[in-house]
């Protein structure tokens, strides 16, 4: 079978509404727009907020506003949704082993602070020393070497 | 497209291309899948780290200046990135889309726009980065605090620096793959094949880099 054999046997070309495709492309673009906007704000919210837990809903928000977009981008502009469901499955499905990948991961950071909060209590109470703000500069540079920086 | 096929088409029977999509695009998707684990590795890495932190700096005191306006602005240079790079990833699909209609000339204006709309993005991650040098942040060395006022570690400058610049280095090399599509466009290659998958490709790639700064935007920026 030669090259360009195997482009026809590809149902292609033929039946493509430009006009559909267009009007997809702008809705999926005031869409990723819109949330964009939306992260920002939320985003701006959470400077005046510091309530712990009050933080972590909204970064959680944060995080499904960004799974939103990834979804659009991908099903959308990189036009998976409309290919084959065969294609879909072995793209997405390898995708899973990030849920495993993000939760262990994280837990064992957490786990790693925790234990070592608890076992190391020198290296808990360094890490609670504040430092008094140095008098920045509107453009500090490196004239003025920072403390613990490498040469 | 799915909707131009019966839906009891038996795929595996043999005869056909069982994904409905040339090899060239099969092994683009396979290539972006193991580029996002790869993403996937360092930002899950940055998240352990930042777990295992007591404290972490405070993104908008890091980035808070804008060229020309001075500092103070928090959030608002990153957005102006983050909406040059979407920009440029809806004009790479309505070059995608001219190539199925054949229609060279928008293929090509379509191009240029999303080449512009990538070397803005690098121009403004240049800036960022000489930004940040000057303020003493640089790989090994992080002059800001946490936000609790305690003393910072460098891991937040090693990976910050580390991850944009390996999602830098893939705009810049997306860049530089639209330019070779912007040359054969112009050359008639893809006219005289008779059809322009070539782009689709390249599109698949442009919009994994705007993908991946979905991600690096709210891993870094936001939260």
């Amino acid at each position: 079978m030669s090259f360009t054999d195997n482009y026809q046997e590809v149902s292609h070309h033929h039946d493509f509404d430009r006009e559909a495709a267009r009007k997809e492309v702008i809705r999926v673009t005031v869409i990723l727009t819109v949330i964009t906007i939306v992260e920002l704000i939320l985003g701006f919210v959470m400077m005046g907020v510091h309530n712990e837990f009050m933080r972590h809903v909204i970064k959680g928000a944060i995080c499904v506003f960004m799974l939103a977009k990834a979804f659009y981008i991908v099903a959308y502009f990189m036009h998976l949704k409309h290919e084959v469901r065969n294609l879909i499955m072995t793209i997405v499905v390898p995708l899973g082993l990030f849920i495993w990948f993000i939760i262990a991961f994280l837990t064992d950071g957490n786990s790693y602070r925790n234990l070592k909060n608890k076992y190391d209590p020198y290296h808990y109470e360094q890490s609670q020393i504040k430092v008094e703000k140095p008098a920045k500069s509107d453009h500090g540079s490196h004239d003025a070497k920072k403390e613990g920086a490498i040469e | 497209m799915s909707h131009a096929v019966p839906a009891d088409q038996k795929w595996w029977s043999g005869g056909k291309s069982p994904f409905n999509v040339e090899y060239g695009k099969v092994m683009m998707w396979y290539f972006l899948m193991s580029d996002a684990f790869t993403f996937g590795a360092f930002l899950i890495s940055y998240g352990t780290i930042r777990f295992a932190s007591n404290g972490w700096p405070d993104p908008n005191e890091v980035f808070q200046s804008f060229p020309g306006l001075g500092s103070g602005l928090p959030l608002a240079f990153v957005s102006l990135m983050t909406f040059i790079l979407i920009i440029s990833s809806v004009t790479m699909v309505l070059a995608v889309q001219a190539g199925h209609a054949m229609d060279k000339k928008a293929v090509v204006r379509n191009l240029i726009w999303t080449i512009i709309g990538g070397i803005a993005f690098l121009s403004c991650q240049a800036w960022e980065w000489t930004h940040l040098y000057h303020e003493g942040a640089w790989w090994g060395s992080n002059p800001f605090t946490n936000m609790d006022g305690t003393k910072a570690s460098t891991n937040f400058t090693n990976f910050f620096f580390t991850i944009t610049g390996f999602h830098g280095f893939h705009v810049f090399s997306g860049v530089i793959i639209n330019i070779i599509m912007l040359i054969m466009t112009l050359n008639n290659v893809f006219e005289r094949k008779g059809h322009y998958l070539m782009i689709e490709k390249a599109g698949l790639y442009w919009h994994f880099v705007d993908l991946v700064w979905v991600f690096v935007f709210t891993c870094f920026y936001l939260i």
